[in-house]
């Protein structure tokens, strides 16, 4: 027997980044907010708190801090004539739960697209005309500019806490910052990390090429730090526990160190853990919507919490999942190439070398998520499509990230997985090796979506919903052209050894081995109601009260971490949502 | 020898007259120390505003409780004490109090029947309020306040305590002239800081030490005793006046800060100190912050002049952490192990976030209950308007012995420029005993 919850103006779904700055934001313009979660509450402290948090075993092998496939999962395949299966044990992406969402276990990596990524239909046609793109190809323009959106970044780079070197301030180019980069109106809140010793030979080999090296920007405190919320972040001490952990020290921009505090300061503000979101509820007349529908786990009943404004503020796959389940805009068919909901699903490609060196000490138990140098030098603004023979690019990046020797201890190919001989390869080359990894953009296809599974249902009785992925062509040949480029790089650094990891032709996605965790569309934002879900504000076309956050909006997936856009985009979206919405409740466009 | 024993016997009955006088002949109540226009009405807000400047709320409110229904237990070294219900409820709380009945209890320590409270209530401080907010303050609690109907636990004192007539001879002693006068020498921020401090604030009655007879040594600055440091529940309120102590090292702003968000670039609050800002500083205004800060800062050794800037030198403790020898102590071996990532090796900490070690009042108090304290137990930092952040240093209780706790905190209070004794296991086990009590 459900129950029904008193009503209220704003209802989240999910308290991650997304539904902390709609919280605040919204909470701010005096609305009663509520944020359901579906997982469990968490704080720095007693959660994350050292040394219980450094466990490699517990949170870095056996996932600690995420969902659980028994309770949410996605099935998998990778073309329409396989059978999807579910994804039951975590590999290839880690989706994380409770409060504070993915923004407490990433790794910290915070960017903006290159200048070309949000019109980047215009300027692959424009530019190289319309045969450079693959037939089954469905990238399309963001229906919004770098120009609009460059405050919204500026104001989520200081509201998270980033380090980083500025590399082009108002046009004006900074030494030592990415001279790629889209022109910026201010500089990094805090000034960059600095590097292990990896990343430095990294930046030295790469200038000494004629590249353009620069720190890499993250959500990493290098300094004690205070942002506009009054909240707080104290200085990094490397320990390397980032990705797939909380941190304990304060130091790891996320919704905790950010905004919470702030937030739960606000009587109007209210959060309830525990409780999954089963669908949104459509008004009879399908133009608006009413409410949600969750399940609240404490009293193992279902609940309708009616609400003026509903947000979608989960991760990007549950965000496409509940528009499915809740039958609120049309969903994709490949076939026909009809439908919005489930269209453009990408993913990110990442390839690199790792090179051993006898006489070099790379001291692997330091480091940060976002350590080291990177370059642009390859990236989507700087790549001839018409001569390369794809569409996309990569930015590159040597740091060390972690120094945890259960999942990330690199061995010369070769060299027995256990044993005797293992031991004897670890001595030789434990602490002597370093990576540089170019991080790739995903075009989007006709073949690559999201829908509901025909035949598997999740423990709430609902489809669970179908990813259709695999490599495609085009992103082979943009990682094998990033291999071309690097391996000379990597050669004139002088390593004993090298061996590469980019995928080659005929490369199937394989969910098995940690790749990304940035999958991108399914509810895609465009200027054309048959091409997307949303409009450039974010609000669903079908119904005006539903909006939708998350990188399910982007179009393509860029080349870069996508928290610093899905973060920008949260604060445009709830700008025009105070400034336009709330005084005249309407569709925006 | 008959004039002998009428000599004496007169005086046995002049004494037991005096006696039976001193017990039974009703308290003088004082009368207000300014006579208002018939018309006056306090400000709006402005009696709240002294109830959060005088605390109020966090001693008459249980644990739980309806706001200002009483029954808190407060632990005193005469036994425990039970606060008073102060709502408006007319059975059980101050509903029937006259102005003049209220005026009486925060200036004289007597209720309305005349029965004398214990200086739990820190009446020695109120006493001088001034008739504003002493009228604005009555206002607030009689028209704002929601009665609640509570009966709060009688406070039983063994003898002597129990007698409360006693403390008609501890307020002779204890209690100056009723009123605030300021120093006609000082500015006004100086004087609405001291009027904040000595009274509504009450800071005497945890950072001056107290005599023989529990009384707070100096009710304002001319007696130098005055806040310079007294003892809470055996925890070291710190000294407030010495050349070593925070306000004298800090500057009017880093003090104001911290009076304001329970942390600036230096230090952050715990223990009681966290709890007073929690309930009643951060909701002073910014100025009012300044005054007390300014206030403060003269009154000390200090006198008011900004803070020598620290030399950047590297000291021999944080020498020994960065070389880090394999061979390195107990003490520090657990700093690094423990607390250098946030603390850093120079022991300065970060900003507002991490608090200094070095010359820190908590690490180098007279006694070490607190250090230990935030040790094995942590201690979380109050959310406030301004610092919303609920700042929280775990505890390690479960992962360092008494021995270990004892040789790190001897390490602290010895380390950087600090010189404070050593730490026994022994102190470290009765501050674990007491938590599991």
């Amino acid at each position: 027997m459900a129950r029904t919850e008193k009503k209220k103006d704003v209802v989240l779904v999910g308290f991650g980044w997304t539904g902390a700055i709609m919280g605040i934001e919204l909470a701010n313009e005096g609305l009663e907010v509520l944020a359901l979660e579906r997982g469990h509450d968490q704080a720095t402290v007693p959660d994350f708190q050292y040394p219980e948090m450094i466990d490699e075993l517990k949170y870095g092998i056996r996932y600690g801090m995420m969902e659980k496939p028994a309770n949410t999962t996605v099935t998998i395949r990778r073309s329409l004539d396989e059978t999807a299966l579910p994804y039951r044990s975590l590999g290839t992406f880690l989706l994380g739960t409770g409060v504070g969402g993915a923004g407490t276990h990433w790794n910290g990596l915070n960017w903006r697209p290159m200048q070309s990524e949000y019109h980047l239909k215009s300027y692959v046609t424009e530019k190289f005309g319309a045969g450079v793109m693959t037939e089954d190809m469905t990238i399309q323009n963001y229906p919004v500019t770098y120009d609009e959106l460059e405050p919204f970044f500026d104001r989520f780079e200081k509201v998270a806490g980033i380090s980083g070197q500025a590399g082009n301030v108002k046009g004006k180019i900074v030494e030592g910052g990415n001279p790629f980069e889209a022109p910026r109106s201010d500089d990094y809140p805090m000034p960059a990390m600095p590097s292990t010793w990896d990343g430095v030979k990294f930046r030295d080999a790469a200038k000494a090429a004629g590249y353009h090296p620069f720190p890499s920007p993250g959500g990493i405190a290098s300094k004690d730090y205070v942002n506009e919320y009054n909240m707080q972040m104290g200085p990094c001490n490397h320990c390397g526990f980032c990705e797939r952990y909380g941190c304990y020290n304060y130091s790891k921009s996320s919704p905790q160190t950010a905004i919470i505090d702030a937030l739960k300061r606000k009587k109007n503000f209210e959060y309830r853990v525990n409780s999954e979101v089963l669908r949104v509820e459509k008004a009879a007349d399908g133009k608006t919507v009413t409410g949600v529908t969750y399940f609240d786990h404490k009293t193992g009943e279902e609940v309708f919490q009616p609400a003026d404004l509903v947000i979608l503020t989960a991760f990007a796959l549950n965000n496409v999942h509940l528009m499915l389940v809740s039958g609120i805009g049309q969903p994709y068919d490949p076939v026909t190439n009809e439908g919005v909901v489930g269209r453009n699903y990408a993913y990110q490609i990442t390839g690199g070398y790792t090179l051993f060196f006898k006489d070099e000490n790379f001291n692997p138990f330091i480091g940060t998520g976002a350590n080291g140098f990177c370059i642009d030098d390859f990236g989507i603004d700087n790549i001839d499509f018409a001569k390369e023979g794809f569409i996309g690019g990569a930015y590159w990046r040597a740091g060390q990230t972690n120094g945890q020797p259960g999942h990330t201890m690199a061995l010369p190919a070769g060299t027995p997985s256990w044993g005797a001989g293992w031991k004897k390869g670890i001595g030789e080359w434990y602490g002597h090796s370093m990576n540089i990894g170019a991080h790739g953009s995903v075009m989007s296809y006709r073949g690559h979506y999201l829908d509901l599974d025909p035949t598997y249902k999740d423990r709430h009785g609902r489809p669970m919903m179908r990813m259709t992925y695999n490599w495609h062509p085009n992103e082979i040949r943009q990682t094998q052209f990033m291999k071309s480029k690097m391996e000379p790089l990597a050669k004139s650094m002088n390593p004993t050894t090298l061996q590469e990891g980019f995928k080659k032709e005929g490369a199937m996605f394989d969910v098995r081995p940690y790749q990304t965790t940035h999958n991108t569309g399914g509810t895609v934002t465009g200027s054309d109601p048959k091409t997307s879900v949303l409009n450039r504000y974010l609000q669903s076309w079908d119904c005006h009260n539903l909006f939708v956050m998350g990188a399910n909006v982007f179009p393509q997936n860029t080349q870069y971490n996508p928290t610093g856009m899905v973060g920008g985009l949260a604060y445009w979206a709830v700008h025009h949502i105070r400034k336009d919405y709330l005084p005249n409740p309407r569709p925006l466009v | 020898m008959k004039t002998f024993f009428r000599i004496i016997g007169t005086l046995v009955v002049l004494g037991v007259v005096a006696l039976l006088a001193f017990i039974f002949v009703p308290v003088q109540r004082t009368g207000p120390v300014t006579q208002l226009a018939a018309d006056f009405k306090p400000a709006k807000g402005q009696g709240e505003y002294v109830m959060r400047a005088g605390d109020c709320m966090a001693c008459h409110t249980s644990e739980g409780g309806k706001p200002f229904a009483g029954g808190r237990a407060i632990n005193s070294p005469m036994g425990v004490i039970y606060t008073t219900n102060i709502t408006p409820d007319k059975e059980t709380g101050i509903g029937t109090w006259s102005l003049d009945d209220f005026r009486a209890a925060l200036y004289d320590g007597v209720d309305k029947e005349g029965h004398h409270l214990y200086p739990a209530m820190p009446y020695d401080s109120y006493r001088k309020l001034s008739e504003e907010d002493v009228v604005a303050l009555y206002d607030y609690f009689m028209k704002e306040v929601q009665p609640v109907k509570a009966e709060v636990p009688e406070t039983k004192l063994a003898f002597p305590f129990n007698m409360r007539f006693g403390l008609r001879a501890w307020n002779w002693l204890a209690l100056g002239d009723a009123g605030f006068k300021p120093d006609a020498s000082e500015d006004a921020m100086f004087n609405r800081g001291a009027y904040l401090v000595e009274g509504a604030a009450h800071c005497a009655a945890c950072h001056s030490p107290r005599n023989l007879m529990m009384m707070s040594s100096g009710t304002n600055a001319k007696d130098a005793a005055f806040l310079s440091g007294g003892e809470i529940d055996g925890f070291t309120a710190p000294d407030l006046r010495g050349p070593q102590s925070g306000p004298q090292q800090w500057t009017t702003e880093q003090l104001a800060e911290y009076l304001l968000t329970a942390r600036n670039a230096h230090s952050s609050a715990t223990g009681e100190m966290a709890l007073a800002i929690r309930d009643s500083l951060q909701y002073l205004t910014k100025d009012d912050a300044m005054a007390i800060a300014t206030y403060l800062r003269k009154i000390g050794a200090g006198k008011g002049a900004a803070p020598v800037a620290e030399k950047a030198e590297v000291t021999p403790t944080q020498t020994l952490l960065t070389d880090a020898k394999p061979d390195m102590p107990l003490g520090p071996r657990l700093y690094l192990d423990n607390c250098a990532a946030c603390h850093i090796v120079n022991g300065k900490g970060a900003g507002e976030t991490f608090p200094a070690l070095d010359g820190n009042s908590l690490v180098t108090a007279k006694s070490a209950k607190g250090l230990i304290s935030v040790i094995l137990h942590g201690a979380e930092l109050p959310s406030t308007e301004r610092r919303p952040m609920k700042l929280r240093m775990q505890g390690y209780d479960d992962r360092l012995s008494d021995e270990e706790v004892a040789t790190l905190a001897t390490f602290l209070r010895d380390g950087w420029h600090n010189k404070a004794p050593a730490v026994t296991a022994a102190e470290v086990k009765a501050v674990r005993d007491e938590a599991h009590h």
